[in-house]
């Protein structure tokens, strides 16, 4: 019994000294801790539309944890996933302005723009594996360099083919037609489809890597890569299947983010939120069960630093620094947790 | 020689040092057996630290210091994560990274866009006066010519030294080593911190020279430590082939602002991620000699055309030491 509790308090240990660590940054940086701490509190929870705007942030952290937990479970880090929200809100954008003059129904339009985010998040997500499996090439590099290609695409959309009338600003497209944003719940800026898409996502991939035979096999690829093959299971067709899974639901979340939140292509349009589904991803410890509340409590953070900048001049990079430090000491903890229980082994 | 192009080698020459400070930093981690993933941001929190530190203290020495102290830091949490708790590598380098990002742009909030301290110019008396080459290698700051020093002084030991044999050994066949008596774990700390004081003298060497100042999410820096890591590959983890790395680079990115005026439909955003998808294709060549295609497809080639190829490829290709990323356990 005793050493249950012992391996119990590595978890909280870890969650103090990220605290300690952001309050010490604080503190270099001349704020006052409990005032930033009040402030990203009050920012995120003090009105039930500030409580809808982490849920606006918690859906598309949803999706990309969710992918990324397939893509992890294949052992492969898919550090592309931030590209592949980008691609998937470009291939919505254009659908959406292909058919917002036509007759077609906005129902329609909206789900080809859906189908087409999935497309080309998978399209970019399937190019990192084809890199890997057929040029060698690290997903890491690969889906890095691709990050900053699907950025740079962006920036020229918006300043070229698809910029404004006139002249082109980082302000983003023109905004699609009332009919083409997803309906919003009364007086918020939360969307009820958005939100069942996000939930269905993570408990969908839950059941897979629970219940499902593929889910199985995706085990044994990314446990040991050597083993699967000899068993006649292909290594590289697992991981490109887990590529173009995790890149359809990243590409999800950028067309959620272009007809649900900012009806428009901007250039920042995957926002983080692919870096930090890794991040949620790494806290969990890759198990879907906790992603939904993780993934809440660091949307939350997000949305309420948002008012750093304004009351207490600070850069709202603290949030980042907070989630970093938290997985960072997480990491750490449970190393020395691991350390401590071999040693008494032996 | 023409005057512009004397001045466009020197700029190369000038820009690709704090790369290779990097490079070479991480050369020597990943000899060791270690992947110090965290190079990009910690380039991005050691130049505003060495620039912070630089305002505050008036001394450009001392800014280098503070960027040597906080990367070797870093790097001491890698080793203590990855050698003593065998935690994975790529998990707190990769959360560190983003960690470091996030701090360089926090706590560089107040002194954005401040005019600071440089490092002077020191051009060497006597070798500055050799037509062409005296311009081009000796009209520099001491940190260019250091960058000169570095790469020799790291290639002589990594392939002319018994502690650089030592330690290709522990990075290549760690029981091997440890059998002749190399302690395997102390130094892959050892190298490992010793790494990262190198890349954190990077981002200083930036603040201060290259891209004097501290500009938040504009200074351009973002990016260029996942460009450190891959000329590493691309360098083969050998000091000589990682510069020529780094010199390429550098003059690939002084080729994209020359022709930036020739090309003015094209948005400077587009040009300057140019280095990404070249870093990708590089990756490419330097690894598909390894991949199974590639060899079904030598096996199906004529004689002559496979000896070729298969020479091509020899050049090419960049094999990782065997024990990188894999935690020494004695038996």
């Amino acid at each position: 019994m005793k050493k249950r509790w012992i391996e119990w308090l590595f978890q909280p240990l870890a969650v103090v000294l990220a605290l300690i660590f952001t309050t010490i940054v604080l503190l270099i940086a001349g704020a006052n801790p409990l005032q930033a701490y009040g402030n990203i509190l009050s920012g995120a929870f003090s009105s039930t539309s500030k409580v809808a705007d982490s849920l606006v942030a918690w859906i598309p952290l949803l999706l990309a944890t969710a992918g990324l937990l397939i893509t992890f479970t294949a052992g492969l880090w898919n550090i592309g996933v931030e590209g592949q929200i980008t691609l998937g809100a470009i291939f919505t954008t254009w659908v959406l302005r292909a058919l917002q003059d036509t007759n077609t129904a906005a129902w329609l339009i909206l789900l080809l723009g859906f189908l087409a985010g999935m497309a080309g998040g998978a399209l970019w997500a399937a190019l990192v594996g084809i890199l890997r499996i057929y040029g060698g090439v690290n997903e890491i590099f690969g889906g890095l360099g691709l990050n900053f290609v699907s950025t740079a695409l962006v920036i020229w959309l918006i300043f070229g083919p698809w910029k404004r009338p006139g002249v082109g600003s980082m302000s983003g497209t023109v905004p699609f037609d009332e009919r083409l944003w997803l309906p919003m719940l009364p007086g918020l800026r939360l969307s009820l489809w958005a939100l069942i898409l996000g939930i269905l996502a993570i408990v969908a991939i839950y059941f897979v890597l629970q219940g499902s035979y593929f889910g199985l096999r995706l085990k044994a690829v990314g446990r040991n890569r050597r083993a699967a093959a000899l068993m006649g299971m292909s290594p590289s067709r697992y991981g490109l299947a887990a590529f173009l899974i995790c890149g359809a639901l990243a590409g999800l979340a950028g067309a959620v983010q272009v007809t649900g939140v900012y009806h428009r292509l901007i250039p920042s349009i995957s926002s983080g939120y692919g870096f930090l589904g890794l991040l949620v991803a790494m806290l969990v410890n890759y198990q879907a069960i906790w992603v939904a509340p993780i993934a809440f409590f660091f949307a939350a953070l997000n949305i309420g630093s948002i008012q750093l900048p304004i009351v207490l001049k600070l850069d709202s990079t603290l949030s980042g620094v907070l989630q970093g430090s938290l997985v960072l000491f997480v990491l750490l903890m449970d190393g020395v947790r691991r350390n401590l229980l071999n040693r008494r082994k032996e | 020689m023409n005057e512009t192009l004397i001045i466009g080698l020197a700029g190369i020459l000038a820009a690709a040092a704090p790369l290779l400070f990097a490079v070479i930093g991480e050369t020597f981690t990943e000899r060791a057996g270690v992947i110090n993933l965290s190079v990009n941001g910690t380039i991005l929190l050691t130049a505003m630290a060495g620039f912070a530190v630089a305002i505050a203290t008036g001394s450009t020495i001392l800014g280098l210091l503070a960027g040597a102290i906080i990367g070797a830091l870093i790097a001491l949490i890698i080793a203590f994560s990855s050698i003593t708790l065998k935690q994975s590598q790529v998990a707190v380098g990769f959360v560190l990274t983003l960690l470091c990002r996030d701090l360089a742009y926090f706590l560089g909030n107040p002194i954005m866009g401040l005019s600071g301290p440089t490092v002077p110019h020191l051009p060497i008396p006597g070798l500055q006066e050799i037509p062409i080459l005296g311009p081009i290698f000796f009209k520099h700051d001491l940190l260019v010519y250091s960058s000169y020093l570095l790469v020799i002084v790291a290639y002589l030991y990594f392939f002319k030294t018994r502690p650089g044999l030592m330690l290709r050994g522990i990075g290549e066949r760690p029981a091997a080593a440890f059998v002749r008596g190399a302690n395997v774990n102390r130094l892959r700390y050892l190298y490992t911190i010793l790494g990262g004081a190198l890349v954190g003298l990077a981002g200083p060497m930036y603040s201060l020279s290259v891209k004097a100042g501290w500009k938040g999410t504009v200074s351009g820096l973002d990016g260029i430590g996942w460009i450190a890591l891959s000329i590493t590959i691309f360098g083969a983890w050998n000091p000589a082939r990682a510069a020529f790395g780094a010199y390429l680079f550098a003059f690939l990115q002084w080729l994209g602002l020359a022709l930036q005026p020739s090309l003015p439909n094209i948005p400077s955003q587009v040009l300057q991620v140019a280095p990404f998808p070249l870093m990708i294709l590089t990756l490419m060549l330097v690894n598909v000699g390894n991949s199974e295609w590639m060899e079904q497809l030598l096996s199906s080639l004529p004689e002559q055309q496979r000896k070729l190829l298969l020479k091509i490829l020899r050049v090419l290709r960049s094999s990782p030491p065997a024990a990188l990323g894999v935690p020494f356990e004695r038996e």
